[in-house]
């Protein structure tokens, strides 16, 4: 049975790249030169030796060879016979970005690109060998090999030969699909310690018939014979083996190409062939003398596979007459490896590789999976028992019913309905993430920009626990990365500044999340300069989006920076954007049918909170009526609904209406009027009013009649209409019918809008940019 | 009971006669509606269902053909009045007015939709070579929109592009 190891990938993908993430975090937690906490550092071993496990399983060799460096490292780090410097954990920090970038790369189904894995390697290398620290003594059998090629495969070393050879399976595999990464085979050097062992190289083609097993010839035997004579690489070529189905477990579909460092004549190695010459096609051949280093007659290899420049007449005699060039290419289609175990372990890379190339370009963003909770399964499981027994109970009932049993059934209706809620709010509870998978990649950024700006800038996180529903959680990430980047870049001031203006040097940024409402906020603060109205008002006035000597409030002065334009290049320095502008955000944080506030004091900092709804899915609503039409409001806008009351009602400028609630002053908003529908009740004295709020401001909605509060379901307008200004979404209600949910915000901007046009003065697109957008 | 007798027992309905239809499939099939007094005719594979009237819940501020949106099995579907769209025959609704349910698609989209007609005719069978090019001299209709005419007996039909009709609430 061949296991197909492509449906595992995935996992190792996501595993990896979790993986990375602890290691980074772990790596945050170090402070160079200092004797780290041994749980983190083994946190950091354990993420780093897993993913060196899963690479080597997949048959990723380039990530199993790089991670296994990385991995000395750590393990002298976590026996303490090492103390991580800065510069270490900076390596460290690189290499886990360059591992993500391998990770990246595979899971698009890319060659991997080792030009960032080879320097850091080499960086590794020098660390490991040039410290004087006497633990690089225990690692002697590793370190030396790695030092004398300077290549990804250090320490692979093998004594014995059959893992020398499954492993340079792998190694074939490795170098077929990544061809001339320098660090292809990896079999080690040998009995006689390394590549010193003098004498000649010789390449060796040996490619057996299929039938050489039958005669009783074991092609390791040879190897092995081979091997005595001194430090040897071994390659094999497993194209040719065949489908699981038609594997004969009686030949050898498998040709190999040895590299033998070693005093020896070409007689005495053709003689170790002997018996079996008859059976295969053998090529011996010099290739360089071992006085060379090893890495650049690796590269002529790969170079010039067969032709030897050195002695290609000697060749001549001893080779079988038909010339060979490649290795590769045994027409045959059968081959036994060595012994039917070992015959899945070469078929898994060939369907790895063969997934590797089939995979198209997925992005490789968005996670498809997700991870869930014992125990949010098991309650799903439990409220899905109680929803059967209900069904049971509900199904006897209606059998034979009689009228008598009808406080049965509404008994048995209750129960279903609370069943169905449990069940919802369970379901729901599954998409829930705690906000720290956005959060986590903060802290790295911080150090990595703090570093690039010269700041001093501390990071401090709460409310990690937050749960989100996933999808938001995957759109917020860039909008707060945005965020975060301004405050460091445009809010913090540099240390000699902050000085001057009796600050502390270091700045702080706050990541908050929490719950209020049907919402969660996500706030970032800093305590950095803060931003100026002044400035800001007048740029806009110079870009024409608001008029000169028009008064606004401070927030709404603050909300200009999200406007398309203001943004981009060469504008206040103070908050101006880098590449994505504040409009992206903005409109991203809309599009998941949340906003976002700035609150600014200048010289003491900024805080831009961000509201987002819990779930995408289902919203709590307000059913209003309006002549025949049903509304929905969602609850979470809703501040009160009341009866008004004609002594309350004031009409200002020009018939504006407006209620006064407490100290506020609501516009009074007909739903009839703005939507162009039929009303039962077009008078203001003694009508239903439901006061909403909506981006800071409130306004009261004109209805006839106030029905239920119940959960919906959102469902898309755009899917097959387009977006419709003032409404979000809609609904399906119980009798089948469809109702209208009403969006606050875009209601609110639509009116303002309207009622600017009324008063014929131009608007100046102020919110109908981000209007369209979704169109 | 064999097709040919139930042919010949079913009246066609409407009084429109339609000649030349048959049931050799050799072109392409259209179905035929109403639209006051003209025909016209939708490719018939995008068809997704003929259902009566009833009233949609409106959608605010849209144009005045766009009559709402009804819900099918769960997907919301704007409702479009054709006649009102062409500026065609009377916009009034009995119980005999029709809304055709089309899967329209072209390169960027896929959607539902719904279009009011006065009522569904037949099915017609048309080889390629008989949809002639529609003269450009007048009508209410937007070039685009007409894919050809056909003539069916003494009577002609409009054919209407779908990938057309997509972009029809978008000016």
């Amino acid at each position: 049975m061949a296991i197909d190891l492509e449906q595992f990938h995935e996992v190792f993908f996501e595993e990896s790249l979790e993986g990375l993430d602890l290691m980074e975090q772990g790596l945050l937690a170090i402070n160079g030169g200092e004797q780290p906490d041994a749980e983190v550092i083994n946190t950091i071993f354990r993420a780093a030796h897993s993913i060196k496990g899963g690479s080597g399983t997949f048959g990723f060799t380039a990530i199993a060879n790089f991670t296994h460096v990385l991995e000395t490292l750590l393990d002298e780090a976590r026996d303490g016979t090492r103390i991580l410097s800065t510069e270490a954990v900076d390596l460290l920090l690189q290499s886990s970005d360059c591992l993500r970038a391998m990770v990246g790369s595979l899971q698009a189904g890319e060659p991997i690109d080792d030009s960032t894995s080879g320097p850091l390697v080499v960086a590794f290398e020098a660390m490991l060998a040039g410290d004087t620290v006497p633990a690089s003594e225990e690692a002697s059998t590793t370190v030396p090999d790695a030092a004398a090629i300077p290549s990804v495969d250090s320490g692979l070393s093998h004594n014995d030969i059959v893992e020398a050879s499954i492993n340079s399976l792998l190694g074939a595999d490795d170098e077929a699909s990544l061809n001339n990464d320098g660090t292809s085979g990896a079999g080690g050097s040998d009995e006689d310690g390394g590549s010193s062992g003098g004498g000649a190289e010789w390449k060796i083609s040996f490619q057996p018939d299929p039938e050489i097993l039958m005669t009783g010839n074991e092609p390791l035997r040879l190897f092995r014979e081979l091997a005595a004579m001194g430090a040897m690489r071994t390659e094999a070529h497993t194209q040719s083996i065949p489908d699981f189905d038609h594997l004969s477990a009686d030949e050898c579909f498998i040709s190999w190409t040895l590299w033998l460092t070693a005093d020896v004549s070409r007689d005495e190695i053709v003689e170790v062939f002997d018996w079996v010459v008859d059976e295969c096609k053998l090529e011996v051949e010099l290739v360089g003398d071992a006085s060379e280093e090893l890495s650049p007659v690796v590269a002529e290899e790969s170079a010039q596979a067969a032709e030897s420049p050195q002695e290609p007449a000697a060749s001549a005699p001893v080779s079988e007459p038909e010339p060979v060039p490649e290795p590769e290419p045994a027409p045959e289609p059968k081959a036994a490896p060595v012994a039917t175990p070992a015959a899945t372990t070469p078929a898994a890379p060939a369907t790895a590789k063969e997934s590797e190339k089939a995979a198209p370009a997925t992005p490789a963003s968005s996670s498809s999976s997700i991870r869930v909770g014992i125990d949010k399964v098991d309650s799903l499981i439990n409220l899905v028992g109680e929803l059967v027994i209900t069904q049971s109970m509900l199904s006897e009932l209606g059998n034979n019913f009689e009228m008598e049993k009808l406080d049965r059934l509404s008994n048995g209706l209750e129960q279903l309905l609370q069943n169905t809620k449990e069940l919802q709010e369970s379901v729901m509870r599954i998409r829930m993430l705690p906000i720290s998978f956005a959060f986590n990649r903060f802290p790295r950024m911080i150090r990595d920009l703090a570093q690039k700006t010269g700041k001093v800038v501390d990071l401090q996180l709460s409310g990690e626990q937050t749960e989100l529903d996933k999808t938001v959680m995957e759109q917020i990430g860039d909008p707060l990365v945005h965020l975060v980047r301004n405050a460091i870049d445009h809010g913090i001031e540099p240390a000699e500044e902050r000085l001057a203006n009796g600050k502390p040097e270091q700045g702080t940024i706050k990541l908050d999340a929490y719950h209020q409402g049907g919402n969660i906020v996500i706030e970032i603060r800093d305590d950095g300069r803060g931003i100026n109205p002044d400035v800001i008002l007048a740029k806009a006035i110079e870009k024409g989006i608001v008029s000169a000597g028009e008064d606004l409030p401070e927030s709404r002065i603050f909300d200009l920076i999200f406007e398309p334009g203001f943004s981009t290049a060469a504008v206040v320095s103070d908050i101006s954007g880098r590449g994505v502008g504040m409009d992206v955000v903005r409109r991203n944080i809309k599009s998941l049918g949340g906003r976002i506030e700035i609150q600014s004091k200048l010289g003491s900092g900024s805080t831009f909170k961000v509201y987002l709804p819990l779930t995408l899915a289902i919203v709590d609503g307000q059913l209003v009526r309006v002549g025949t039409e049903t509304y929905i409001v969602p609850l979470i806008s809703i501040v009160e609904s009341l009866q008004i009351k004609p002594e309350l009602v004031n009409r200002v400028s020009g018939d504006m209406a407006l209620y006064r609630l407490r100290d506020d002053n609501v516009p009074i908003i007909p739903i009839y009027r703005e939507f162009g529908i039929e009303a039962d009740n077009t008078v203001l004295e003694n009508g239903l009013l439901v006061v909403v709020e909506g981006e800071g401001q409130k306004i009261g909605l004109l209805v006839d009649d106030l029905l239920a509060q119940q959960q919906v379901v959102i469902k898309s307008l755009v899917s097959n209409y387009k977006r419709v200004e003032g409404v979000s979404g809609a609904t399906i209600l119980g009798d089948g019918s469809v109702s209208m949910i009403l969006d606050i915000a875009g209601l609110i901007r639509q009116v303002s809008e309207r009622s600017q046009k009324r008063r014929g003065r131009k608007s100046g697109g102020s919110g109908s940019n981000s209007q369209h957008q979704a169109a | 009971m064999d097709i040919q007798a139930l042919a010949e027992t079913v009246p066609v309905e409407g009084v429109v006669n339609l000649e030349g239809i048959d049931f050799v499939k050799n072109g392409d099939e259209y179905l035929t509606f109403c639209l006051g007094s003209e025909h016209y005719g939708v490719e018939i594979l995008s068809v997704k269902e003929i259902r009566g009237w009833e009233r949609p819940t409106l959608i605010p501020n849209s144009p005045d053909y766009v009559k709402g949106v009804i819900n099918i099995r769960g997907i919301i579907i704007p409702i479009i009045d054709l006649r009102m769209r062409f500026a065609v025959g009377d916009p009034t609704y009995s119980n005999t007015t029709v809304v055709i349910v089309l899967s329209l698609e072209n390169d960027s989209m896929n959607c539902m939709m719904g279009f009011v007609v006065d009522a569904v005719s037949d099915v017609l069978n048309v080889e390629d070579g008989d949809v002639k090019k529609a003269p450009n001299f007048g009508g209410t209709l937007p070039v685009d929109m007409v894919e050809g005419l056909v003539n069916v007996g003494d009577n002609v039909v409009t054919i209407i592009s779908t990938e057309q009709l997509l972009t029809l609430e978008d000016d």
